[in-house]
């Protein structure tokens, strides 16, 4: 039974960050992923990493712009925390080998991007999470110190007597095996849920598994109304057009050909920040002046071609190879579409979370740094900065406490329960895939750009119904080898449990803020609503409402343009 | 929409069966993916059928299976694509899915990369190594090293190149094309300090980088443009021309051997690029040419040589063409790279067209 000083689960960056700070302070650490760690999704993060490094830049005016960005959401402790470590933590990951782009004097060069009032964008092409996350993997194969689990699925978190977290259950995905984890600390960096909605440009790994690991062992959820639609991916299939592109000057146009963001944000145009442009995108197409396949179009083609390969050119590829467009010489159909939830479990500033002993950092956690609305960049700053303060924290923490080893007796009810899911027989019920369809349907239809207190009331009877559908569900594989018929089951569990409380939570906030658009309350409410909401599992087995204060340092809540 | 057949070639470990062949048919549009058709299996008739995979966008590198027998990603493989290249063979449409190649098989598609791939990475010294500590900034360094070692650094280590490498095939411990693309983007790196090292290292390695063949099928399997042949040709060019390393795999004689004798005559000269791969003034080269002997009679024995090819080669007519070949390569170092100039384009036409980006970027 393996055991750990740290246990982080999940091996993107955030969990990679916290893996090596963790050693780094001289805990034992163990990391677990149920992929192979340079297949998680932080590789899709294309455009780059915010940082005020520049000595004309500050890092009050990258906070102030987050703040705006998150539409005053935002805790504003944190983010001063992130923007002031922002530099050096770019530092030392551009010391490690990220080979970060540089300007013609050899030093670090920035491009634009949506909702800042600097270019403090740094990037390498547009494959900046590969980069970063391959490099902190060649870290980690640096350090052999850090056991690495890879291909290992969590299915729970456990608590010891004493309610402390104190380990997880897992399966290794190669032999079916499962193993009961024990640690003094353990860290969620599982990221985000964007599964749940139908499209997304999320991968197919994101099914929001940390966020209702802690969730079910009573962590509270934090801003899980607020899911970003991201501006610019393709019709269909969902695929990201990084915000880079328009960052290096690409513009936005309707079919009309009138380049709309005029009518939107004059100053900022199409880098105003994204629930901005998603909301002018969407009601550009619901009036009848997007084009038939309801989108808008992107025309890249304003960019040097020169640039473009040098900048773009994944999305060169992805242009090619899943639109048929050269984006070099045409412009490229586009819509707002699923892509990131700001919310997650609410942890504080060195990512501990109200269960103790349990951290969150990444995506799956809620500091809350992006509140309402996430800039661009920010995204694979705070896995970075959260994630090393998460791993820090938490090897200090181990090193005081001592070990009480959660019941065996655990280990086997979850074994149970995993066979009895492996071997249920197929009877009228349905298949998994279908309530997977039908929830990210439901959840795209009601819960994206413009939402409604029915069509969300909807959407949660929906999920209502297909919970009880799941517990009729079989699956196929009877197998042990790479059953991943069991774990897509084990998975939509976590997307049901990640859906409802994003449900309710957009429900009870009857008003307009960030990437929550009532159109039955339009207005932002700072009077009732500057509050973050707060879903706890109860011990009826319910999700329950609490409140927490958002914190505010130097920026008082304003009108927001760009 | 329309109707796909697929051939899947599929195992379980458990059952204690061999690999067998399955059918399905699938109703996709054809511009959806080999990866939508599987994943539509999965879901409406057999959640059973192993398969990574991840993005479905061609950046985790989870999907690599074999469609219609060459290494390729899933997800960025057209249905329509497919079935129009398997109608070249016999099975009139049907689409081939297997594991890639030179792997084991864990279950169905689903292949065990660790020794093939992981290790070998591993083996490469796969982090910088600057000198000293760093600098209170960052390290300034040319721009355009930077954007250089990037196609490198778009590997998404999917594993094509090494299911379809020959060499691999033939020498499984191989470091190969995707973990020796990898040691490029160090040795292409100013930052490192190692450079001379890591190339002496893969340079004298009997598995390094003289165990490739230039068969080429590492360049044509990736799906990111990588083009891992090239990297090895580039830390063959940095050892040897840089670096002046000779190894003991005769890998740098063999190389210029090759060269010199055709700048000479035109054709390969066998016998001759024999003796001075392994130079027959050296005492080991002597030994070495020995122990080759074997070879060399076979050959003989099987006609690959005979007396007359032996000792009185040929020589090609029209050589001063050739040498303006030659002059021409030698001048011009410029190195392939997508993200300097865009796939398929000449030096020519990357100039932008006229009025094309009149008034730049952000005008």
């Amino acid at each position: 039974m393996p055991e750990h000083d740290v246990l982080v689960i999940g091996a993107g960056l955030a969990g990679q960050r916290a893996a090596l700070s963790a050693a780094r302070a001289g805990a034992s650490v163990g990391i677990i992923s149920k992929v192979h760690p340079v297949r998680s999704h932080s590789n899709a993060a294309q455009g780059g990493i915010n940082a005020a490094l520049n000595p004309e830049d500050s890092w009050e005016s990258h906070a102030f712009d987050t703040v705006k960005g998150s539409d005053y959401l935002g805790d504003q402790d944190a983010i001063e925390i992130m923007c002031q470590e922002a530099p050096d933590e770019l530092l030392e990951i551009e010391h490690m080998g990220v080979t970060f782009h540089r300007n013609e004097e050899g030093f670090l060069g920035t491009r634009a991007f949506g909702g800042a009032s600097a270019a403090r964008t740094y990037y390498v092409a547009d494959i900046t999470g590969q980069a970063i996350l391959h490099v902190l993997y060649e870290q980690l194969m640096k350090h052999p110190e850090v056991e690495r689990y890879e291909e290992w699925f969590t299915t729970g978190l456990v608590l010891d007597e004493s309610g402390r977290c104190s380990g997880a259950i897992t399966r290794n995905l190669r032999d079916g095996s499962m193993e009961l984890f024990k640690a003094r600390s353990v860290i969620l960096a599982t990221g985000g849920n964007g599964q749940c909605f139908k499209p997304t440009t999320n991968a197919l790994i994101c099914t929001g598994d940390g966020i209702s690991m802690a969730y079910r062992i009573g962590a509270p959820l934090m801003d899980m109304e607020m899911i970003q639609y991201h501006p610019t991916t393709l019709a269909g299939n969902g695929l990201l057009i990084t915000e880079g592109a328009r960052g290096e000057g690409a513009h936005l146009y309707n079919a009309r050909g009138e380049r709309f963001m005029e009518k939107y944000a004059p100053n900022k145009m199409e880098l105003a920040s994204r629930d901005v442009v998603s909301r002018a995108e969407q009601t550009e197409i619901n009036e009848g002046r997007g084009y038939p396949d309801g989108t808008v179009a992107l025309d890249i083609t304003v960019v040097p071609r020169k640039r473009i390969h040098e900048a773009l050119r994944e999305i060169v590829n992805v242009g090619r190879d899943f639109a048929g467009v050269d984006i070099t010489k045409e412009p490229i159909h586009i819509k707002p579409g699923n892509h990131y939830i700001m919310g997650g479990v609410k942890t504080d500033v060195n990512g501990e979370t109200e269960v103790p002993g349990l951290y969150a950092a990444g995506e799956c956690a809620c500091v809350s740094v992006h509140g309402g609305n996430r800039l661009g960049a920010n995204s694979l700053l705070d896995t970075l900065v959260f994630g090393r303060r998460s791993g820090e924290h938490a090897a200090a923490r181990a090193a005081e406490i001592v070990l009480n080893p959660p019941s065996e007796a655990l280990l086997h009810d979850e074994e149970r329960r995993v066979s009895d899911l492996i071997r249920r027989e197929p009877g009228q019920g349905r298949r998994i895939s279908e309530i997977k369809t039908d929830l990210g349907e439901a959840m795209d239809r009601h819960c994206a750009v413009f939402r409604t207190a029915d069509g969300l009331e909807e959407a949660l009877g929906t999920v209502r119904r297909l919970r009880e559908e799941y517990e009729s569900a079989a699956i196929d594989d009877r197998g042990s080898v790479f059953n991943q018929d069991v774990i897509a089951a084990l998975e939509v569990a976590f997307m049901l449990d990640c859906a409802e409380t994003t449900l309710i939570s957009a429900i009870h906030r009857t008003e307009s803020r960030g990437a929550q658009f009532r159109t039955d309350f339009p207005e932002r409410n700072d009077e009732e609503w500057l509050k973050h909401i707060d879903v706890t599992l109860g011990p009826d087995g319910e999700p329950h409402i609490s409140y927490s204060p958002v914190t505010i340092t130097q920026w008082q809540p304003e009108e927001r343009k760009y | 929409m329309a109707d796909y057949k697929l051939r899947v070639r599929r195992y379980d470990p458990e059952s204690g069966k061999p690999p067998y062949w399955a059918d399905y048919q699938v109703d996709l549009d054809g511009h959806r993916s080999v990866l939508d058709a599987i994943l539509e299996v999965k879901g409406r008739e057999d959640g059973s059928l192993g398969i990574r995979c991840s993005c479905q966008a061609a950046i985790c590198g989870s999907c690599g299976v074999r469609v219609n027998g060459q290494a390729k990603l899933a997800c960025n493989t057209k249905l329509s694509d497919a079935a129009a290249n398997a109608a070249k063979y016999e099975d009139g449409g049907t689409i081939k899915v297997e594991p890639m190649g030179n792997m084991p098989v864990l279950k169905d598609l689903i292949v065990n990369m660790d020794d093939v791939h992981w290790k070998k990475v591993q083996r490469i010294v796969p982090w910088l190594i600057p000198a000293g500590d760093p600098p209170e900034r960052e390290y300034v360094v040319p721009p355009e090293t930077m954007i250089d070692v990037t196609q490198s650094m778009a590997c998404i280590h999917c594993g094509a190149c090494v299911s379809d490498c020959l060499s691999m095939e033939v020498d499984p411990l191989f470091i190969g094309p995707a973990a020796l693309a990898k040691a490029y983007r160090f040795v292409g790196d100013p930052r490192d300090s190692q450079t001379e090292q890591r190339l002496n290292d893969l340079a004298e390695d009997p598995h390094g980088i003289y165990d490739c063949t230039h068969c080429f099928n590492c360049i044509q399997v990736c799906p990111k443009g990588v083009a891992p042949m090239d990297q090895i040709m580039r830390l063959r060019r940095r050892a040897t021309r840089d670096f002046g390393i000779t190894d003991q795999n005769n890998g740098r004689r063999h190389e210029e051997a090759f060269t010199n004798i055709i700048r000479k005559k035109g054709i390969l000269d066998e016998r001759k690029l024999l003796q001075d791969s392994f130079g027959v003034l050296r005492p080991q080269g002597q030994i070495q040419l020995l122990r080759s002997l074997p070879t060399g009679l076979r050959g003989f024995a099987r006609g690959k040589i005979t007396p007359r090819k032996a000792l009185m080669h040929e020589r090609l007519d029209g050589m001063e063409n050739l040498r303006r070949i030659y002059d021409h390569a030698e001048d011009h170092h410029e190195e392939v790279n997508l993200y300097i100039l865009g796939e398929g384009e000449t030096q020519d036409e990357k100039e932008p067209a006229m009025g094309e980006t009149a008034g730049g970027p952000t005008s």
